[in-house]
C-alpha cells in the first residue's frame, strides 16, 4: 500500500513537472504557487506512505559519535540545547540520539540550555524521549538539567572560571553543591565533551571561542543546516565534528542503531525525515534545471532576433 | 485541553502557511499572535530569571548586582522623551563590554588558529597523511588564498593576479553552492516537522 502510493505520488510529480517543463518552453510562466504545490506533494507523499533510505555515517559525523563512545563510563559530557521551536524539527532528533548515546554509555550528562526558549524544550524531551528509556539513571547522578541562565556568551565567560556563580542551583533549585554528579566539576574545563546543539547565537562558534579553545575543552556540533557551512573551517583541529542539520542526525541514528542492540528499534525522526528531504530536494533540483534551460533557450531566441 | 492546543496549532500553523497563496488576514492574525506570544515569552522568562532570580534574590549577598540594575533602569528612561538621552550609557557599556569580551577569545580562535589549521603541512619528516588529506590541504590553501586575492581591490585584477582572482570566485560560488543547499535542507526539514504534526499529531493520519 505504502509503495503503491509513493509510487503514484512519484508519478505525479514528475509527470507534472514534465508538463511543466513543456509549457515552460512553450513560453509560459509558472505561477509561484505551482511550485509550492509540487514541494507540498513532495514532502507530503513520503510522510503519509513512508520512504526511508539506509544512512552511512560520513567522517565528520563519526567524530562525534567516536568521541562518545570511546569515552570511558563516569565521563562529564555536557549537552547545551541552545534552540527555539522554531529551530526543533531540524536539531531534535540529534538532540534525543545524542542524549541516549551518552547515557546508554555511562557518562554523567549535564544539560543546559543558553536560549530561553531551549529550557522548555529541552525539560520536555527529557520527560518525553530521552528518560523513558533509561528507568534506572537518577537525577543528580547519572544526568542533571541545570537548566537556562540569561547572557548568551557571558554565561560561558563565567562556568569557564566557576560553574556554582553563574548555576547555584538546577533547575528544580536543587544547590549544585548538594548533586553527586558535582563533585568533582568547578568550572567547564573540567569537563570531558561538550555537545552544543542549535544553529543560533548563541551556539556552537561562542561554545568554541569561550569554552573549547580557552578551555582545552573537545567540542561537537549538532547544528541546523543552515549554519553548517560556516563551523565546517573549525573541524577538525577546533571541534571534533559536526551533525549537520537532518541529514546528520540520520547518519547518528544509523551509526547507533548499527552499534547498540537496545537502538534497533528505537525511533528514528531523522531516518525518517530524509524521505520527504530527498524528494523535495529532487523537486527543487528539476525546477532549477527547468528553468536554466528555459533562461538559456530564451537568452538565444532574444541573440537570433 | 490538549485537543484545544493541537486545534489551536494546526489552525496557527494553516495560517502561517496560506500566505504561500497571498497575503490575508487569517495570516496577519497568526503572524501577530507569534510575534505577540515570542515577545512576552521573553519577557516573563527573563523578568523571573534576572531580576527576581539574580538581582532581587542575590542584591544582598553580591553588591555588584545593584550596577547592573541601575544601568537596567537607566535602559528604560529611553520611554520618557525629554531624558531618553540617558539610556546611552547603558548601552555604551553593552557595546564597550562586548566588545572587550569578544575581542581576545575572537582573535585567538578565529584569526590565529584558523590561519594555523590553514596552513597545513603536505610532507615531511614525522609527517603522516593519507592522499586525501593532502589533496583536502592542497585546496584549503589555494582556495583561502584565492579567495583573499579576489577581494583585493587596490589592484586591477589582470595578468596572473586576475586568473589567481578568478579561482577565487570559483571558489566562492562552490561555498554559496554549498551553503544553498544546506539552506533548502533546513528549511526543508522546518516544513516536514510542521507538516508530519499536521499530518500525525493534529489528523492522526500516520500511527
Amino acid at each position: 500500500m505504502a509503495s503503491l502510493g509513493i509510487i503514484i505520488s512519484l508519478v505525479i510529480i514528475f509527470g507534472g513537472l514534465v508538463a511543466l517543463f513543456l509549457r515552460s518552453v512553450l513560453g509560459h510562466e509558472v505561477d509561484r504557487r505551482i511550485i509550492f504545490l509540487f514541494i507540498f506533494i513532495a514532502v507530503a507523499a513520503p510522510i503519509l506512505f513512508p520512504l526511508t533510505f539506509s544512512e552511512k555515517a560520513t567522517e565528520v559525523v563519526k567524530g562525534v559519535f567516536n568521541k562518545v563512545e570511546s569515552l570511558p563510563a563516569g565521563s562529564k559530557v555536557l549537552l547545551s540545547f541552545d534552540f527555539d521551536p522554531a529551530m526543533a524539527p531540524e536539531v531534535q532528533p540529534m538532540a534525543n540520539a545524542i542524549s541516549r548515546h551518552c547515557l546508554e554509555k555511562g557518562h554523567k550528562v549535564i544539560f543546559m540550555s543558553l536560549w530561553a526558549t531551549g529550557q522548555a524544550l529541552l525539560t520536555q524531551s527529557l520527560q518525553d524521549y530521552i528518560l523513558p528509556g533509561f528507568p534506572e539513571k537518577q537525577d543528580g547522578v547519572d544526568f542533571v538539567n541545570i537548566g537556562y541562565k540569561a547572557g548568551n556568551e557571558g554565561v560561558l565567560n563565567v562556568i569557564i572560571t566557576d560553574f556554582r556563580k553563574m548555576f547555584p542551583t538546577d533547575v528544580n533549585s536543587v544547590p549544585l553543591d548538594s548533586i553527586e554528579l558535582f563533585d568533582d566539576i568547578s568550572s567547564a574545563k573540567d569537563l570531558d565533551l561538550v555537545i552544543a546543539i542549535g544553529g543560533g547565537k548563541p551556539g556552537p562558534k561562542e561554545w568554541v571561542l569561550f569554552i573549547g579553545d580557552p578551555g582545552d575543552v573537545p567540542i561537537g556540533f549538532g547544528v541546523a543546516a543552515v549554519v553548517a557551512p560556516q563551523l565546517y573551517p573549525y573541524y577538525p583541529a577546533q571541534a571534533i565534528g559536526i551533525l549537520g542539520g537532518v541529514k546528520g542526525a540520520a547518519e547518528y541514528e544509523s551509526e547507533l542503531m548499527k552499534t547498540h542492540v537496545r537502538f534497533r528499534y528505537m525511533d528514528t525522526p531523522g531516518l525518517r525525515m530524509m524521505g520527504p528531504q530527498t524528494l523535495a530536494h529532487m523537486v527543487i533540483m528539476c525546477f532549477i534545471i527547468i528553468g536554466n534551460i528555459v533562461y538559456f533557450r530564451s537568452r538565444r531566441r532574444e541573440k537570433q532576433t | 485541553m490538549e485537543h484545544l492546543g493541537l486545534w489551536v496549532a494546526a489552525f496557527l500553523t494553516l495560517g502561517i502557511y496560506s500566505f504561500l497563496y497571498r497575503d490575508n488576514p487569517w495570516y496577519k492574525l497568526s503572524e501577530a499572535i507569534f510575534i505577540g506570544i515570542s515577545a512576552g515569552y521573553w519577557v516573563v522568562t527573563l523578568f523571573w530569571d534576572n531580576f527576581y532570580g539574580k538581582f532581587w534574590v542575590g542584591h544582598g549577598e553580591d553588591p555588584w548586582l545593584w550596577v547592573g540594575a541601575v544601568l537596567g533602569f537607566l535602559m528604560l528612561l529611553r520611554l520618557v522623551p525629554k531624558i531618553g538621552w540617558i539610556s546611552r550609557w547603558p548601552l555604551s557599556f553593552i557595546v564597550g563590554a562586548t566588545a572587550g569580551l569578544w575581542m581576545m577569545n575572537y582573535f585567538s580562535s578565529n584569526i590565529m588558529l584558523q590561519v594555523k589549521d590553514t596552513i597545513m603541512p603536505l610532507f615531511g619528516s614525522g609527517y603522516t597523511a593519507s592522499a586525501y588529506d593532502i589533496v583536502g590541504n592542497i585546496v584549503v590553501a589555494v582556495g583561502t588564498f584565492s579567495g583573499l586575492v579576489y577581494f583585493f581591490f587596490s589592484k586591477e585584477h589582470k595578468g596572473a593576479f586576475g586568473a589567481t582572482a578568478k579561482v577565487g570566485i570559483w571558489f566562492i560560488m562552490i561555498t554559496f553552492g554549498a551553503s544553498f543547499g544546506y539552506t533548502v535542507m533546513s528549511r526543508m526539514s522546518l516544513l516536514i516537522g510542521r507538516m508530519d504534526f499536521l499530518f500525525s499529531d493534529w489528523l492522526g493520519l500516520i500511527k
